[in-house]
């Protein structure tokens, strides 16, 4: 890497010469290690999927979540480093309580997307504090303001969403968003294919275990964010898998 | 020349003519706030009054009326006093109603806490229970209580319950409570009722508890005849609102006396 040996990677602090801050850069190859997290907002909720991966047949099932609440309305999903996750989600929970103590309404989604990314983005900006190893995916879904869905780097940035991804196979699972017509789609639809790209992007070869994590909010849960119920679930773990063995099939018939 | 040494810049902070000098270091004690005194909650502003509360066969009900009180006048006639907190429990409170806000706000966040962790547990009734005790006894020992009575009430492991908080951190649990002038006036009807029928269904237990509401509005000169009733069964939390009660005022031109 062009950082090593020149000095100019030591600190969130400093440019290099060339404008780059390689601890921020650092911190998006933490979140690169870290399986995949999506994203999509259909028409009338979120749905997130998680491929948490599973590095030891000892950890109980369940354990080391990666989809959050903050508030009733809203979910994140994570990937990157866990501990910071949970750092940062604990920080979103209190803006989130902040906001409601103060105004007495539920957060907006995109007060706490600026209120989360800005204290992100404060730990690109001195010597004494690491960038967060995380980015993070924000959905909610509300009466006033419908589905609404950010995505926030360790570098502090956001931006709206109708489908993103992060972690190890970003690109491949965005190459899979695009497919869709997520716009038109309800969340029921989506969660089975938020549920077969999570299956498709998985790299048996390179991660051998891993658990599926869904949730959703939108209009089907009340507006308020959770996990999906179990018989969601198992129906769209089956229907990736489906897909999957069908894709598997065609690729022999190529051969 | 002469402006400048005429001036009361020339002379800051010295002695004026015609006003009294503060020495350097002195402390303005006519404001209480500027020497530290603390400032408290003498009295009540708006409040509510009596709280009903009876166990019933798998439930408890809980009764106010929905009138606030600003000292005797009756300024606020569509108020709710009582609360559903989640599944399995609820509260209704008598006396300050800013005080019930600010403690309303701060148990639903505690509620959305918990939710917030998804890990199966929420707050039971004796839970609840415990750990408003704790607030308003340490409230009170800071010499600043909420200045409220709060009645909690639940299903836990199958079984009613019902509690009675009040601003002093006084707390008991019984399967009957009346707070404020229901104390006096409803409490007896309702424990007469208890111990004729422990195991009431919850048509008798909302029968009784309209007829002691209806008692309270002909005798209590702070009430209303509109209130709300929450009921915690293992099937959930519900609210009743409004219940108007029916009454009759044909004999009130007997009444001599009291003019």
């Amino acid at each position: 890497m062009s950082s090593i040996g020149t000095g100019y990677d030591l600190s969130a602090s400093q440019f290099s010469p060339d404008g780059r801050v390689f601890q921020v850069e650092y911190a998006l190859k933490a979140v690169e290690n870290s399986g995949t997290a999506v994203g999509i907002r259909g028409k009338d909720g979120v749905v997130f999927g998680v491929e948490k991966l599973v590095t030891s047949k000892l950890y109980e099932a369940g354990a080391n979540k990666r989809l959050f609440n903050i508030d009733r309305h809203i979910g994140i999903a994570t990937a990157g480093l866990m501990a910071d996750s949970r750092a940062v989600v604990e920080i979103a929970r209190e803006e989130a309580s902040n906001y409601r103590y103060n105004y007495g309404l539920p957060i907006p989604l995109k007060n706490l997307t600026d209120r989360v990314s800005g204290y992100v983005h404060a730990h690109t900006l001195y010597s004494s504090v690491r960038p967060f190893g995380v980015s993070m995916i924000l959905g909610s879904h509300t009466v006033e303001e419908g589905p609404q869905m950010y995505l926030i780097d360790p570098s502090g940035v956001s931006w709206g969403y109708h489908g993103c991804a992060t972690g190890k196979a970003k690109q491949a699972a965005k190459t899979e968003i695009e497919k869709l017509k997520m716009k038109d789609m309800p969340i029921a639809d989506l969660v089975k294919e938020v549920a077969k790209i999570i299956y498709i992007v998985h790299d048996e070869v390179k991660d051998k275990n891993f658990e599926l994590e869904l949730s959703w909010v939108g209009e089907v849960t009340g507006g308020k964010h959770e996990l999906v119920p179990k018989n969601v679930y198992v129906e769209a773990e089956k229907f990736a898998k489906e897909a999957l063995e069908e894709s598997d099939d065609s690729d022999e018939e190529d051969l | 020349m002469e402006a400048t040494f005429g001036s009361t810049e020339f002379w800051r902070n010295g002695p004026q003519p015609g006003a009294l000098y503060k020495f350097p270091g002195h402390v303005n004690t006519t404001q209480a706030s500027q020497i530290g005194a603390a400032k408290r909650t003498l009295a009540p502003t708006v409040t509510g009054t009596s709280v009903l509360g009876l166990c019933f066969d798998g439930g408890v009900i809980i009764a106010a009326d929905m009138l606030g009180s600003y000292g005797a006048l009756a300024r606020y006639r569509n108020l709710s006093r009582v609360m559903k907190v989640n599944d399995s429990a609820a509260i209704g409170i008598s006396g300050d109603y800013a005080d019930y806000q600010f403690m309303k706000s701060v148990i639903e966040q505690r509620v959305i806490d918990e939710e917030c962790l998804n890990d199966g547990f929420q707050y039971t009734p004796k839970s609840l229970f415990s750990w408003m005790t704790r607030v308003l006894y340490n409230r009170r020992s800071n010499f600043n209580p909420l200045w409220n009575t709060f009645i909690v009430g639940g299903v836990q492991d199958g079984e009613p319950f019902l509690g009675y908080i009040d601003k002093i951190g006084v707390a008991y649990n019984d399967p009957t409570i009346a707070s404020g002038y229901g104390a006096y006036i409803a409490a007896p009807l309702l424990r007469d009722a208890f111990e004729a029928n422990p195991k009431m269904s919850l048509a008798e237990a909302e029968k009784k508890i309209d007829e002691c509401m209806k008692v309270l509005y002909y005798r209590d000169a702070r009430s209303l005849n509109k209130y709300e009733v929450a009921i915690v069964t293992k099937d959930g939390t519900m609210i009743k609102s409004p219940i108007v009660s029916e009454t009759n005022w044909e004999v009130a031109h007997m009444i001599k006396g009291y003019e």
